[in-house]
């Protein structure tokens, strides 16, 4: 369980987290939607110690984010932000294998290099798993990357806009494996999602903010109504129910 | 690219630079003893401690400068384009105006401590501009180093000690003898420590992020990699001087080759900066042969040709 305490978040003046208070459920996708500069983002670096809180306190299963050994953390919660810039020329492979330095310090096993090899196949990697990251698309190296995360294999996978990059059929098949992932092997998806459709058909539990502040949480049926959105984004929409009983916003006409 | 290949390849230029110079060795008066063992006192205490040096700086400054590019995650930083060399120069003119009985290896250390500030001003001046492009990085360093620069010549102008500073900031090899180089094998044993901990400057290399997502003390290794390039920039400026380009060229050719798993890259980087300060310097002996030209006026003139055209290859591309 990842529990946050009146966490906030100021530069100055300006606040961007605001007194958030939010138990998330260990097990399962949840996603956490708003509009821009909802402090979504700001959140999840909070949450994965990647940014220093102005207030509050986080643990994740038990551990103090902000106390708890770093590399003891690397084990249980990985995080990947997004616009990840690497100048370093390392192939996919390479890349990937990175993933495992929490638990292998660089020395890696006979079982690293099969979880190695067998992220690299989920991922459909294989045909440019010895090229240069500069070498690949955006929509390729993003899959890299997140490749790389799930290879930590840590209890808690926070990821900030997975799906940038990616064409429909990658965003589709990654938002699958990521469901698969977690039901199969009862991890934690923490994920910032753009698109509110995804975040409806596949996550357990949504979170929506708005100024630095979570206005909405609750499962899909909850979160996604139009009222709800209109208090998220000020946007009217309408919301559509599929015959398998999945929500879907209609908000592009 | 093979490490057994390169490794003989280093063999080879070392062999013949212990035989390229004023005096002429021949093979056949070492084994006869002709000459009276002149010959070898030549090769014993001239040219192997010169080889010795030259291999050991130039391993030491390339690894230095493959540090550097990992931690400032910038492909055109190195010792010379960072502040890190001037600022080891002025150390030099300082511990020559304070304390001018202090023994070498004092000395180098006193040096490794204005390198190192140096570098972390460079650093923290990195943090404060924003960065446009690549290239703006070693532009700060350049100005940098010339600011340095600018406050050593003025001292070392009043107070005659012009001489000196063109030792420390122009590499030179002609005056290792045995005895004194041997501080050199500091930056050896440096080279070493990087290779052990050659997984975390490529996890550093990814950036503060990653680093912290995968458990790592970004700030220790920021910490070990700039104390390292620090030493061996300040063992290699007391000992024979700067050689400007080789931290920056070699890292490159060797990124363009095989990438950057510091584990796998890192005795390539030494293997082939050795390689290339021999050659350098085999080239000086011999073109106004019996006369010599320094290895950092040589290594100028090459490394600046190389450098352009790694420009002008990454342009656009991020660096």
């Amino acid at each position: 369980m990842i529990d946050v305490k009146n966490v906030s978040k100021s530069y100055g003046p300006s606040v961007v987290v605001d007194d958030i208070t939010l138990r998330l459920p260990a097990g399962g996708m949840i996603s956490i939607v708003g509009a821009n500069g909802a402090g979504k983002s700001t959140l999840l670096s909070m949450i994965s110690r990647l940014l220093p809180m102005s207030a509050g306190t986080v643990t994740v299963h038990g551990l103090d984010v902000t106390k708890a050994p770093s590399d003891e953390l690397a084990r249980r919660l990985s995080i990947l932000r997004q616009d990840n810039h690497v100048v370093s020329r390392l192939t996919v492979r390479d890349l990937v294998a990175f993933g495992r330095y929490p638990h292998s310090k660089g020395r890696l096993t006979e079982a690293d290099r099969g979880h190695i090899d067998r992220v690299i196949g989920y991922f459909e990697l294989e045909p440019f798993a010895d090229r240069f990251l500069d070498e690949l698309s955006g929509g390729q190296r993003q899959r890299a990357f997140i490749a790389m995360v799930l290879c930590q294999d840590t209890d808690y996978i926070l990821l900030d806009e997975p799906l940038n990059n990616l064409d429909i059929k990658h965003a589709v098949a990654m938002m699958k494996l990521f469901r698969r992932t977690a039901d199969t092997f009862g991890k934690t998806f923490v994920m910032v999602l753009h698109d509110i459709n995804f975040a409806s058909c596949y996550s357990d539990h949504t979170v929506a903010m708005r100024d630095g502040r979570v206005v909405h949480a609750g499962t899909p049926a909850d979160v996604i109504t139009p009222a709800a959105i209109r208090d998220v984004y000020g946007l009217d929409t309408t919301v559509q129910e599929t015959p398998e009983g999945r929500r879907i916003v209609h908000y592009y006409v | 690219m093979n490490l057994l290949l390169s490794c003989l390849g280093l063999a080879v230029v070392s062999a013949v630079s212990l035989f390229v110079g004023a005096s002429d060795i021949a093979l056949a008066s070492l084994v006869t003893g002709d000459g009276g063992g002149e010959a070898l006192l030549v090769l014993l205490a001239s040219r192997l401690p010169r080889t010795l040096a030259l291999v050991l700086a130039g391993a030491g400054m390339a690894v230095a400068g493959l540090i550097m590019q990992m931690i400032a995650r910038n492909r055109f930083v190195e010792p010379s384009t960072a502040g890190t060399a001037e600022a080891a120069a002025f150390g030099m003119l300082a511990v020559t105006l304070l304390a001018p009985e202090m023994p070498v290896f004092g000395r180098m250390l006193v040096a490794a401590c204005f390198a190192m500030g140096g570098t972390l001003l460079f650093l923290a001046i990195l943090r404060k501009v924003p960065l446009r492009s690549p290239l703006v990085v070693p532009l700060v360093g350049l100005m940098l180093g010339g600011v340095i620069t600018a406050v050593t010549v003025f001292f070392a102008y009043r107070l005659d000690l012009m001489q000196s500073f063109y030792a420390w900031t122009n590499g030179d090899f002609s005056g290792v003898l045995r005895g004194r180089y041997e501080l050199l094998w500091t930056s050896f044993a440096l080279t070493v420590v990087a290779y052990l901990a050659a997984d975390r400057f490529t996890v550093a290399g990814l950036g503060e992020d990653f680093s912290t997502s995968l458990g790592l003390g970004y700030r220790r290794v920021v910490a070990v990699g700039l104390t390292i390039v620090a030493l061996v920039t300040a063992a290699v400026v007391v000992t024979c001087g700067m050689i400007p380009f080789l931290g920056l060229i070699v890292p490159n050719v060797v990124s363009l080759l095989m990438g950057d798993n510091v584990r796998r890259s890192l005795p390539f980087v030494a293997l082939l900066g050795a390689a290339l300060v021999v050659v350098c310097d085999i080239v000086g002996r011999i073109v106004v042969h019996p006369y010599e030209i320094p290895i950092g006026t040589i290594m100028g003139v090459v490394g600046s040709a190389v450098f352009l055209y790694l420009l002008l290859r990454r342009d656009g591309r991020a660096a």
